[in-house]
């Protein structure tokens, strides 16, 4: 079954679908409302969208969601397979798996139940834990924030909902994977992580899509918040097909002492637009946002990171990285905003671009605000081509200009491989090469 | 193993090889002193195929082979190493993980992890580098010393036939030096039909890695050619002098 084309009829069946409690729907009529009043962004890449020929809502009747791979659809599993999702998950401490708009597939190590770590949908959760979700779902990203955390608020299927109880820490990372597989398939999920106070999560979300010809839309938003002395990273690569807009509302909500940590990849998609959010609210918070993004042919990346600072003494750093190759357009666009309030604080940006042949493009947007005296921005940014010395220095050892290339390449975006978890190391090295 | 006829490179109007001439042998070692100035990197960097450098007229021939035109990996892959005067510093690229690229892009299988880390673990300890350095990325934090056992590191991994070394000494104390040498000397030892190009300024090195041949190198070509005994003739007299007195014994 499939709903094609935004309108109130379609919203109610989605919503009729996932026997939703009135709340939900009301949440979602009022997104479609702002949704109509909204413009489209008034700067990055320029896209259309027929929103009435976007596929807001399919399943392939997998009714419940999946404890165990072998209960899975058999084809779909393959799929998943041949992503490696199933062999990551041993090294892993729990997947969830959105296969179009449903999450078919669940599980929870041991520890994590015995912790009461909550791993679930976003619906399920609804359900199950309203007033956790209702205290969090659309506070740290409202549904009027921008045109497609509107839509996404009206549409919104799938996608994780994570809660970490207080003084609780994990031994591995969390992972989840989404995939966009069917023509003109938006996919809209929604992500909501509280991670209470005192408490340590690392969360990887990964993203493949295979390649069709149609233009599909990604609109996720994602909601974060960090308590009093905790951490939360959140690490991805999108890789979405060269056909996906993939335009994404992230942000972190910062308490006392609270870390957030947004590892943030972009190598597919035509248009990305994403700028992960830190709200340092609490005193002594801190936001740290590393992000790539590798634009080749007929792609614009458009990403970067903001820092709001709120409280005091709070710090945040933000280190870009674009490569432009093959005609691509890797821009830079980032705001630091330090509060009137936020004294004594500091914020550090380092937005350094490569630039592989004449055809590509790299630009920055930097917005670096500071409206208090006690505090202070350093701004850095480079530009810069392959270094023909440093390419004449590996070739004479042998290798060919390609590998040098892609050693000159991945060097450059080190201090981001650095971050990742092993498995993920590897996977980009392959991703990049392959782009190359 | 290397022979090169009458090479002319011209950059920005400067002709700064001249018509020049050598002929090394398998298994000889040839040094090449003169002045600041005179094209003796260049003619490393020539030799190495940088396309800075256009070749006017003129032919290197590597085993038989004119090489002229051949992309630089291609020649470190037939066999020729530059050891650079300053070797540079790459930002994020690992030195094991360089290292190991370019073993492999000599084979047809890739080198077991294993055996690369011993071999170049073992190797990294005769030439007393710190194990650190192997493992950072190329050259970054590195002095000038390092970089040159670096170098010298990659040497004895890569196993080339033609080594270049210019200015090998600059940077390295002389303990160092006695420690490069002496690895290049069992190098050459195991590898006994490897020829050597030293490039250098002072003699000193030459104390060490003994040549067969000195020539003097100025404006561009060979203009003298003998054994050790020029080698300290010039260090004693100078590079005009020495020029000067012995003008008609220009090596052909």
């Amino acid at each position: 079954m499939e709903l094609v084309g935004l309108t109130k009829e379609n919203i109610r069946k989605i919503s009729e679908i996932k026997h939703e409690e009135q709340w939900v729907l009301d949440y979602r009529l009022k997104s479609y409302e702002l949704f109509k009043k909204e413009a489209m962004p008034s700067f990055g890449p320029k896209y259309e969208i027929d929103f009435d020929k976007v596929v807001y809502y399919k399943n392939e009747d997998i009714s419940d969601i999946k404890d165990n791979w072998n209960n899975v659809d058999s084809c779909v599993k393959d799929e998943f397979k041949s992503l490696g999702v199933i062999d990551s998950e041993k090294y892993l401490s729990g997947i969830g798996v959105q296969y179009e708009s449903e999450v078919i597939y669940h599980n929870m190590l041991e520890e994590l139940v015995k912790k009461n770590v909550i791993f679930t949908s976003i619906e399920v959760a609804m359900k199950k834990y309203p007033d956790l979700v209702k205290k969090y779902f659309g506070k740290i990203v409202s549904n009027a924030d921008n045109k497609f955390a509107s839509l996404n608020g009206a549409v919104f299927s799938g996608g994780s909902f994570i809660y970490i109880p207080p003084n609780t820490t994990l031994d591995r990372p969390l992972q989840s994977y989404f995939r966009i597989n069917s023509r003109s398939m938006g996919q809209f999920e929604r992500t909501l992580i509280i991670v209470d106070d005192n408490s340590d999560l690392h969360y990887v979300e990964g993203c493949t899509a295979p390649t069709y010809s149609d233009s599909s839309l990604h609109a996720a938003v994602v909601e974060i918040y960090v308590g009093k002395n905790s951490h939360c990273r959140y690490t991805t690569i999108q890789n979405w097909a060269v056909n996906v807009l993939n335009l994404v509302t992230k942000r972190a909500l910062v308490e006392e002492n609270g870390v957030m940590e947004w590892i943030d990849g972009n190598i597919g998609s035509r248009a990305t637009m994403k700028y992960p959010a830190c709200i340092l609210k609490g005193d002594n918070s801190s936001g740290t946002c590393i992000t790539i993004s590798v634009a080749s042919k007929n792609q614009q990346q458009d990403s970067g990171a903001k820092m709001i600072h709120i409280g005091k003494n709070t710090t945040s750093n933000i280190i870009s990285k674009s490569i432009a190759r093959n005609g691509g357009n890797a821009t830079y666009r980032g705001m630091v905003d330090i509060k009137k309030s936020a004294t004594g604080s500091k914020a550090i940006v380092k937005c350094d671009s490569l630039i592989l042949d004449k055809k590509s493009k790299s630009d920055a947007y930097p917005t670096n605000i500071c409206r208090t005296d006690l505090s202070n921005i350093e701004h850095e940014a480079t530009v810069s081509r392959i270094n023909e010395d440093n390419l004449f220095y590996l070739m004479s050892r042998g290798l060919t200009e390609q590998k040098a290339t892609e050693l000159i390449v991945l060097g450059f975006i080190e201090k981001f491989r650095e971050e990742l978890p092993m498995e993920y190391a590897l996977e980009l090295n392959q991703l990049l090469k392959r782009n190359l | 193993m290397l022979k090169i006829d009458k090479l002319n490179v011209i950059v920005k109007d400067k002709k700064i090889l001249n018509d020049f001439s050598i002929d090394i042998k398998d298994g000889e070692i040839h040094a090449i002193m003169g002045p600041n100035g005179t094209g003796k990197s260049t003619l490393s960097k020539v030799i190495m195929g940088n396309k800075n450098y256009k070749i006017e007229s003129g032919k290197i021939v590597f085993n038989g082979d004119v090489i002229n035109d051949l992309e630089t990996d291609e020649r470190a892959r037939r066999g020729i190493f530059l050891s650079m005067q300053n070797p540079i510093s790459i930002e994020g690229v690992q030195n094991s993980e360089f290292i190991k690229t370019a073993i492999n892009a000599r084979r047809n299988t890739p080198i077991g992890l294993y055996e690369f880390i011993k071999e170049i673990t073992a190797k990294a300890s005769e030439l007393d580098l710190k194990e650190d350095m192997i493992h950072r990325a190329i050259n970054v934090g590195a002095s000038g010393g390092e970089r040159k056992k670096n170098e010298v590191l990659q040497i004895s991994l890569l196993k080339p036939s033609f080594i270049i070394l210019d200015e090998l000494d600059s940077g390295l104390d002389v303990d160092s030096l006695k420690k490069v040498c002496e690895s290049l000397n069992k190098y050459l030892e195991e590898n006994p039909k490897t020829s050597v190009l030293i490039i250098t300024h002072y003699p000193r090195i030459l104390e060490y890695i003994k040549p067969r041949y000195v020539h003097m190198m100025v404006n561009g070509k060979i203009v003298k050619t003998g054994n050790l005994t020029l080698a300290l003739e010039i260090e004693k007299s100078g590079y005009s002098d020495t020029f000067n007195i012995s003008e008609n014994k220009v090596y052909e």
